[in-house]
């Protein structure tokens, strides 16, 4: 391996340039006064976390892992998610604040790309986790807050897809009879392959009725009705209650004025292993990834020794600036052009614009080597130059 | 129902197969249109705008989003692994993957040397089957290695056999069988679901009723 030339980063690490910067920091500050006027509260952990704690909970790859060791020879983890060291604030430093809790974060996250650019390997995410709450209240305020924030952020044709692991689960093995068998109809699901899914089944020593219960389990995508169909499918028991429960949840939902971006999907899988309940994901036009993703995951704060119920979502700060696009309201950029003999002429001017909200640079003239150059980088420049008084705006 | 739908296809004989199934499907496309030259061709009148790319690279342009949906041979989609729905099988373009060689071939060697152009589809294989081996990466004219030397034998998609044979290779082991395969963007499939689902309807149908001649 040649020594890396002085332009190059690591794979899939990028800068973020001030005008990119800026409207990160403009749909993020949107996004964040929404959570926080929903009663959510912000932390922040560490970015580097055990490998045996926070790496082994969370539903990253192993191989996606950023891995380094500390002075004893302890595996270390950059943070791949927020959720798993999030359970873990709540079952140590915060293990006497009576559940529930809403907490709320903003930061980045690193996965290392396995293959070709394209993908961040860290990127920003702003969430939120409703932990020690398994009522469909909880879903539903989840489910709302993503979609009211995906609304203020500007972006307005959106779909929120919301799908249901419990309920496939118990079907394939309602149907199916044993863990192995269901195991493997799950695998084709998980890699999305409908076609090896449908040969499978197809191939199965099943009544034709059971068999058409497999395949039909594929087309359970769409409005409310999708929850009619699924209860054809002659579901259990517990998968009875689950679609019950997505009924309410549905209701709730319309409550909220959320229902309108809502469609179900019991195709949806979600590459996050540990939720167990339902799993939803926002996808918006022109991008080609889901821009914000999350889930009931009820067993993971058992792992940090403080079991609850939970549910939460994450935003992809990166998707959600490309969605948006190239809609500029930056703040107007001004310059006070001046020379040393106006330099007190200038500050005070500066301060009264400062004062009003302004950005003003101030630069001495001197310090410039290309005035032209310079001041095509501002809307609005004043010129404190030589020794007449007043000044001159272009 | 406004939305065009943007569809990767693989050049050359594929396309040509492919754009054959749509025209019977009930999609427009005009007469002639497969012999174009260009790499983006819109078809306005079936809502479907086809970009054309290497056989291999279908899958990445569906995964990245810059196409809905594509059509891509199950071997790219072994090879590959991207994170894409494969809905259909449309049951053209068969073939296999095999595994072949010299037939008077020493297959005992500390070190076998496979040559492939599915590097991935060639060491899961092996893996699985508990042999360890080496694979080198070939672009094409894959029959040459064992014939000069360079691997001991090779994997590659094998249609009528032809070319083995003339080349005085036998065919050792079959991988999988493979067709085109119907994928889609895990996004667009949500956000267009009323026109992939019309669209995958009508393939899957046409499919299904020549399946039964």
């Amino acid at each position: 391996m040649s020594k890396p030339f002085v332009f190059e980063k690591p794979a899939g690490m990028r800068d973020t340039l001030p005008a990119f910067y800026q409207k990160n920091e403009e749909i993020k500050n949107t996004i964040k006064k929404e959570m926080e006027s929903w009663g959510y509260q912000f932390i922040q952990t560490p970015t580097l976390e055990y490998h045996d704690t926070v790496g082994e909970a969370s539903a990253i790859l192993d191989q996606q892992l950023f891995k380094l060791l500390d002075m004893e020879g302890k595996t270390l983890v950059l943070r791949p998610d927020m959720t798993a060291p999030i359970a873990r604030v709540v079952s140590s430093s915060m293990k006497n604040v009576a559940y529930p809790l809403r907490l709320a974060y903003n930061s980045p996250v690193f996965r290392a790309q396995q293959r070709e650019g394209g993908r961040p390997a860290e990127f920003e995410q702003v969430g939120i986790e409703l932990i020690g709450e398994g009522t469909a209240s909880a879903e539903a305020e989840a489910l709302a807050l993503m979609t009211e924030v995906i609304k203020k952020s500007g972006i307005h044709s959106f779909t929120v897809a919301v799908g249901h692991i419990g309920f496939v689960q118990e079907l394939l093995r309602d149907i199916l009879g044993n863990e192995a068998r269901a195991g493997e109809l799950l695998r084709y699901l998980n890699e999305k392959n409908y076609v090896g899914y449908t040969s499978h089944v197809k191939q199965l020593p099943l009544s034709s009725i059971d068999t058409q219960r497999l395949l039909k389990l594929l087309d359970l995508r769409g409005g409310i009705e999708v929850l009619d169909e699924a209860s054809s499918l002659n579901p259990k028991e517990k998968g009875k209650q689950t679609l019950k429960e997505l009924k309410s949840l549905y209701k709730l939902l319309q409550e909220y004025d959320a229902a309108k971006n809502i469609v179900f999907d019991f195709t949806l899988f979600s590459h996050m292993s540990y939720y167990t309940g339902i799993v939803f994901e926002g996808y918006a036009a022109g991008i080609g990834a889901p821009i914000a993703s999350g889930g009931r995951y009820d067993e993971l704060l058992s792992r940090f020794e403080r079991k609850a119920p939970a549910i939460g979502f994450a935003i992809r700060m990166d998707y959600f600036v490309e969605a948006l696009g190239n809609k500029n309201n930056q703040m107007k950029r001004q310059c006070i052009l001046y020379t040393g003999e106006r330099r007190k002429e200038a500050l005070q001017l500066a301060r009264s614009k400062r004062e009003e909200g302004g950005h003003v640079v101030m630069q001495d003239l001197s310090g410039v080597e290309n005035v032209d150059e310079f001041s095509k980088r501002f809307d609005e420049i004043h010129y404190l130059i030589g020794s007449q008084q007043g000044e001159d705006i272009l | 129902m406004s939305t065009v739908l943007t569809m990767a296809m693989p050049k050359g004989r594929i396309f040509e197969e492919a754009v054959e199934l749509l025209r019977q499907a009930g999609y427009p496309l005009p007469p002639e249109f497969e012999e174009s030259r260009k790499l983006i061709i819109d078809a306005p009148e079936a809502g479907l705008r086809f970009i054309l790319a290497k056989p291999m690279d279908v899958p990445t342009y569906v995964e990245h989003g810059v196409a809905d949906i594509g059509i891509a041979g199950k071997d790219v989609m072994l090879e590959e692994e991207r994170d894409v729905y494969e809905v259909l099988d449309l049951k053209i373009s068969e073939c296999y993957l095999a595994v072949a060689g010299l037939p008077d071939g020493n297959y005992q060697k500390a070190a076998p040397k496979i040559a492939s152009k599915y590097p991935n589809v060639a060491s899961h294989y092996f893996r699985e089957q508990g042999q360890q081996v080496e694979v080198i990466k070939l672009n094409g004219s894959i029959e040459l290695a064992p014939l000069i030397g360079l691997a001991d034998r090779i994997v590659d998609i094998v249609s009528t056999g032809r070319t083995l044979k003339e080349n005085g290779l036998i065919e050792l082991e079959k991988i999988a069988d493979i067709t085109s395969r119907l994928i889609v963007n895990p996004a667009s499939y949500r956000l267009h679901a009323s026109r992939i689902n019309d669209l995958v309807e009508r393939m899957r149908s046409l499919v299904e009723s020549k399946e039964e001649l």
